[in-house]
């Protein structure tokens, strides 16, 4: 600890303002190096590692603060739509992978476990589990992004996209996730989308065969059990967007807007997370923190429990709609 | 720092009011000798891996609670809550919030306060305008089958 810190002459750390001090205090004359003496990661505009450190803590919590804000705005976009149109969630859910966001969850809790560990380490001045832990964090928030880039792809593949981009390649009732639920449901919208095509293919051929129509005397009255998941869904009813079969709702790609917007401004979160913790591993391994000079580790920890925060709230609004 | 006996804070640790109290004070007053404190409170490593385990739990019981059908909105109030207490375990224990300065406290509720706000006043605005929306659909639900 005291021979990598005594030598070095790296630039000294950025406070809480992010201005990195030019000049460099040299020892203090008082000789003995345990009082509050300058050191190499004391940025010269402060007076002491503790004034130092609450600067940029009040700093960190003040950038939290407009993250929070930053984020509300979707979740209000989320709040005000699942409002007006909760029938569009009810369906979209069906396409979402419940176990992949699960696995997500806790591979992010167990970063933010790793993150507050690390921070006890780097007070005290335990450098191998400093960096066993900033390392075990990079490897969650990088299972975090691949298990995301295979949900991506596979939205991406079945035509789930935003905006005039959404063409869904499977009828939500074909769903594994769907037909698990409400079998009944699924065999009943099936029949519906049968006599529909049966329907059309009559009119075709209207002209020369007549109107014959034994399927209305053959189908029965549908069971609650048959009707509620597909009305809820808007695959059938007022909210649905063919009214003559099962379709979906209108308006259906909004929830994918919705779902990529936030998913994708946490992701760019979790890959700037990467990013500082990759920069504070090399740190860490160079011996830079200890008990007086840890804030970097604090402040990055905080930001990464933010990051955690928020897929807290996400998890359940996008992958757990009932 | 090369007062390297540091590493004692480890026995210490079972006192954290020490180092949250008057941080800044403790640094004027504590510079010199037994400065046996760090800049902030560290935090266990049992707490943490308590925490852990308490935020896996609630995510396990958050899953498995989407089986049961708790009325319209009931399954919407219950995973919030409990998003909120483990919202609440992080930021408590994992963000140090516990034995952190008041200040950031108050802070980060002063967030929390402006966001609830903001969406109470957004979803109060969307009730009033629920029967246009409800009056769009109908009429072009019924135009539709025409």
């Amino acid at each position: 600890m005291s021979e990598s810190t005594s030598e070095s002459v790296t630039p000294p750390a950025k406070g809480g303002h992010g201005a990195p001090a030019a000049a460099e205090h040299t020892v203090d004359g008082h000789g003995n190096g345990h009082a509050h003496g300058d050191g190499p990661h004391l940025a010269h505009h402060f007076d002491t590692y503790q004034q130092q450190f609450d600067a940029g803590k009040l700093g960190i919590w003040l950038f939290l603060l407009t993250e929070v804000l930053f984020f509300s705005g979707l979740f209000c976009a989320y709040t005000v739509y699942r409002g007006m149109h909760p029938e569009v969630f009810v369906y979209a859910h069906y396409f979402l992978n419940t176990k992949m966001g699960a696995i997500n969850t806790c591979v992010l809790l167990i970063s933010s476990l790793t993150a507050a560990w690390a921070v006890r380490n780097a007070q005290l001045a335990q450098r191998g589990l400093l960096v066993l832990n900033i390392t075990i964090t990079i490897a969650c928030a990088c299972t975090f992004m691949v298990v995301k880039f295979f949900e991506y792809e596979h939205k991406f593949n079945d035509g789930l996209l935003p905006g005039p981009a959404f063409h869904p390649t499977e009828q939500v009732w074909e769903l594994e996730t769907f037909r698990h639920k409400h079998p009944e449901a699924a065999e009943y919208a099936e029949k519906l989308t049968k006599l529909a095509e049966e329907r059309d293919e009559a009119k075709k051929h209207g002209a020369k065969a007549g109107s014959d129509k034994p399927e209305a005397a053959v189908f029965e009255r549908p069971t609650e059990e048959q009707l509620e998941p597909l009305l809820k869904a808007g695959v059938i009813g007022p909210t649905a967007e063919d009214p003559t079969r099962p379709s979906k709702p209108r308006n259906a790609h909004v929830f994918f807007g919705i779902y990529f917007f936030m998913t994708g401004l946490h992701g760019i979160h979790v890959l700037g997370g990467i990013g500082v913790f990759i920069w504070l591993l090399i740190r860490a391994k160079k011996g830079h923190f200890g008990p007086k000079y840890f804030g970097p580790i604090d402040y990055a920890a905080l930001y990464w429990h933010l990051v955690d925060l928020i897929w807290i709230y996400l998890f359940p609004l996008l992958y757990l709609i009932h | 720092m090369a007062n390297d006996d540091k590493p004692n804070n480890a026995d210490t640790e079972t006192s954290p009011e020490a180092s949250a109290a008057l941080p800044l004070a403790a640094a004027h007053a504590g510079g010199d000798a037994h400065a046996d404190h760090g800049l902030a409170h560290t935090m266990p490593v049992w707490m943490l891996v308590a925490v852990l385990g308490a935020l896996m739990g609630l995510t396990i019981l958050t899953v498995s609670v989407t089986s049961f059908d708790l009325g319209s909105q009931g399954n919407l109030v219950v995973a919030m809550v409990i998003a909120t207490i483990k919202a609440a375990l992080v930021v408590t224990f994992f963000m140090h919030l516990l034995w952190d300065k008041k200040f950031h406290l108050i802070l980060f509720l002063t967030a929390v306060l402006f966001v609830v706000l903001f969406l109470s006043m957004s979803i109060t605005d969307r009730g009033e305008y629920q029967q246009n929306i409800d009056l769009y659909q109908s009429t072009t639900a019924a135009a539709a089958t025409k």
